[in-house]
């Protein structure tokens, strides 16, 4: 079929009167970098969780990797959500009686194996070498994002999902997070990231928006890792 | 492994987050498991026990010369189906000779229908003290060949057994029945153990105000509350009784037992001044005997009837268990000159209250845990509720089902394991509370029960899970990560 790793085929997602998500498409090639713009309550997280295997369209279908979302058992897409994405909550989430390191071992606790050394060298990428031993309440929220950050990375995911994840952030430690966002896009990772931040979404390839849950709008730019490249906004 | 590590790690952490609820379901574990050990470990133990208790409501076999209860056969089955307990065994064969004297001067219907209303001592002794009948010596039993009751194949299933010798005798203004009998007699059998036996096992539902019957002092002995309210007796008082023969003596009463029954009217003393008094040294006229007894079935029925129609397996088969009439056939077997029967009332009684006791026991201990469970999946559930974040967050990083309902069961498990442990503990001085109170005797707690409480535990434990586990599978990490 198609080398695409990812297909949204006309997706929608309705609850009781709201509809979240209306005949979404959408279409992601491997090792591209794409982000997603929207007002609140666009369907932006919608889709992000669809796509994440956490949760099924009404009606439509996605295809990721070349399997069918639709024809899979709630096994088979844990193994999917274990071995090929990383995600980033727009709300964190973290296990709040594990320090900042063993949150982090837990992805790989439940992915493979538990290597305390390559966690805490995570930690160190998102500057956190000097809280590793910290619970998550004795964090504070941009430490927190920077955490789940680590969290979402710690397995090299073919595609990873976050929402908002600099949402929190000042500049240095957003530049931070967009430096490792960069490491992985290198390495062909395959990145959506959700943000209402233009600088944010600059650093994407293709940015597309959601109104309404609609795409409004579907843009290719050149090379947007150069932040003096075109830009769109939200 | 670090992968066990961070699991342990979790573990201990979750543990130690929610120690409070773990706390509880400890603590519903132990309530449930020291119950449970506490009513297994008397179950186990209940058969002696009952057996003990059920010994205090008579003998269960009534041994008598074979001349005496040939005579009395007829008399005593209609007894024994109108209900014989361990009191009625005194009366049965009282009425046996008293049945023999009557034939003897031609008045039975009218001694029957007095013996029916219980004054049967009254009646056999009156006879003989007034002389009307010659009592031979194939009404007796000799008192030096009892031992060997305690001989018979079943010898350990004896519990207890006690002599007895009733005589007529003058006290005050009044004619009244002495007993002789072993009160607490240690006797040494040629096997070389010694047994001590007697009367005040045999009827411990007796009362005694005072001390107890001593077999060493012939002039101690214990009277009836009614004749102590009739001649004003109280232990120290003194009592002159003379025998049919002229013989005096002079007694000290050392105690006043009440018994509920005919023997209230009477005296007990030793074998030795009945025996005195009744010009009959060395003999005495039945013993009773408690032993302890499988339930009767049909083969023990079958073997009742008529032993010669067994086959050989089956007679082995009977011969060897301990059934009521086994051990009658035994113990004519070892004393010839004796009839046994079985008071059969009590014998099943005894088997059946065993079987009911033990199955009440059984039914409590599992309704006791099916409490422990109910309590113990509220907790987990709440419990599962209260992280379902937390789990929807694992399964949202790709942790499996199985993954997290380790955990959660890991938890409840240790907390479990915790609260069983100590449960038993308490239930081991549960069941010594249970034995002294309601048996009066320590319970020996069998080791099967570590087992049992293992399983208890862990059945529990998992039983109380199920319905948490199941909504935790069901949990979906988009239901509890609004990310909206
Ligand atoms: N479980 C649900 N039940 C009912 N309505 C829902 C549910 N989840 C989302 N919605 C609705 O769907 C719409 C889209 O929600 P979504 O969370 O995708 O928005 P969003 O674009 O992520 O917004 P924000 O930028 O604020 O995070 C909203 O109107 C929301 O109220
Ligand atoms: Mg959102």
């Amino acid at each position: 079929m198609s080398d695409n790793i990812l297909d949204v085929i006309d997706v929608s997602k309705i609850y009781g009167p709201v509809k979240a998500l209306q005949n979404v498409s959408l279409s992601v090639r491997p090792g591209e970098w794409l982000a997603i713009m929207g007002p609140s309550g666009s369907g932006k997280t919608t889709l992000m969780n669809i796509v994440g295997c956490l949760d099924s369209p009404s009606l439509g279908r996605v295809i990721l990797d070349g399997l069918g979302l639709d024809q899979l058992t709630a096994g088979e897409l844990t193994a999917i959500r274990r071995e090929a994405i990383g995600l980033i909550f727009q709300q964190f989430h973290l296990i709040g009686y594990l320090n900042a390191l063993e949150n982090v071992m837990v992805a790989q606790y439940y992915h493979s194996l538990v290597d305390e050394a390559e966690a805490l060298e995570a930690l160190a990428k998102v500057g956190l070498a000097d809280r590793a031993k910290h619970l998550p309440r004795q964090l504070s929220g941009g430490e927190q994002q920077r955490v789940c950050v680590a969290r979402a990375l710690i397995n090299h995911p073919k595609l990873l999902l976050a929402d908002e994840p600099t949402g929190n952030l000042d500049e240095t430690n957003e530049g931070l997070v967009m430096d490792i966002l960069h490491g992985l896009h290198r390495q062909g990772g395959t990145i959506i990231v959700v943000t209402h931040s233009p600088e944010v979404a600059q650093h994407a390839e293709r940015v597309v928006v959601l109104e309404h849950g609609r795409v409004a709008s579907d843009s290719r730019g050149a090379d947007f890792s150069d932040p003096s490249g075109a830009s769109q906004t939200a | 492994m670090r992968g066990v590590r961070v699991f342990f790690k979790m573990l201990i952490r979750a543990l130690a987050r929610q120690k409070r609820k773990h706390l509880m379901i400890a603590f519903t574990v132990g309530l449930g498991v020291s119950l449970a050990t506490a009513m297994l470990g008397v179950m186990f133990d209940v058969g002696d026990k009952v057996n003990q208790e059920l010994k205090s409501y008579g003998a269960n076999l009534s041994v008598v010369p074979k001349g005496a209860s040939m005579l009395g056969d007829l008399y005593q089955s209609r007894e024994i189906d109108s209900g014989a307990d361990g009191k009625a065994n005194g009366q049965v064969d009282g009425r046996a000779d008293g049945r023999a004297s009557g034939r003897a001067d031609g008045k039975a219907n009218g001694r029957a229908s007095g013996r029916a209303d219980g004054k049967a001592n009254g009646r056999v002794s009156g006879r003989a003290d007034d002389g009307t009948i010659s009592l031979d010596d194939n009404d007796y039993l000799p008192e030096d060949q009892l031992y060997k009751i305690k001989m018979i194949f079943w010898a350990y299933n004896i519990v207890d057994f006690a002599p007895y010798l009733t005589v007529e005798v003058q006290a005050g203004d009044q004619t009244v029945p002495l007993t002789g009998t072993w009160f607490n007699r240690t006797i040494n059998l040629p096997t070389g153990e010694s047994v001590t036996t007697g009367m005040m096992a045999l009827k411990s539902w007796w009362t005694l105000n005072g001390a107890p019957g001593d077999d060493g002092a012939p002039l101690k002995a214990l009277v009836g509350s009614e004749l102590a309210k009739r001649q004003n007796l109280a232990p120290g008082s003194r009592l002159s009784v003379k025998g049919p023969n002229g013989l005096s003596r002079e007694l000290t009463v050392a105690g006043v037992f009440h018994s509920g029954g005919e023997e209230d009217n009477g005296i007990v003393s030793t074998l030795a001044l009945a025996q005195e008094l009744a010009d009959r040294p060395g003999l005495v006229q039945r013993v009773e005997v408690s032993a302890l007894t499988t339930p009767e079935n049909e083969l023990a029925r079958r073997a009742a009837l008529n032993p010669g129609s067994l086959s050989r397996v089956e007679w082995d088969t009977w011969y060897c268990t301990a059934y009521i009439s086994s051990i009658a056939y035994q113990i004519e077997e070892i004393l010839p000159m004796v009839r046994v029967k079985p008071i059969l009332r009590v014998a099943q009684s005894e088997g059946a209250i065993l079987e009911k006791t033990q199955l009440m026991i059984v039914i409590l201990t599992i309704l006791t845990l099916l409490c422990s469970a109910l309590a113990i999946s509220n907790l987990v559930t709440a419990n599962v509720m209260e992280r379902s974040v937390e789990i929807g967050l694992m399964k949202a990083l790709g942790a499996s089902g199985l993954a997290i309902t380790a955990l959660v069961l890991a938890e409840i498990l240790v907390a479990s394991c915790f609260g069983g442990l100590a449960g038993y503990l308490v239930g081991l001085g549960l069941a010594q509370l249970i034995g002294l109170t309601v048996f009066g005797s320590w319970v020996a707690v069998k080791l099967a029960v570590i087992p049992i409480g293992a399983l208890m535990v862990l059945a529990v434990s998992l039983a109380g899970s199920l319905p948490a586990l199941r909504a935790l599978l069901r949990l979906k990490p988009t239901e509890v990560l609004h990310g909206r």
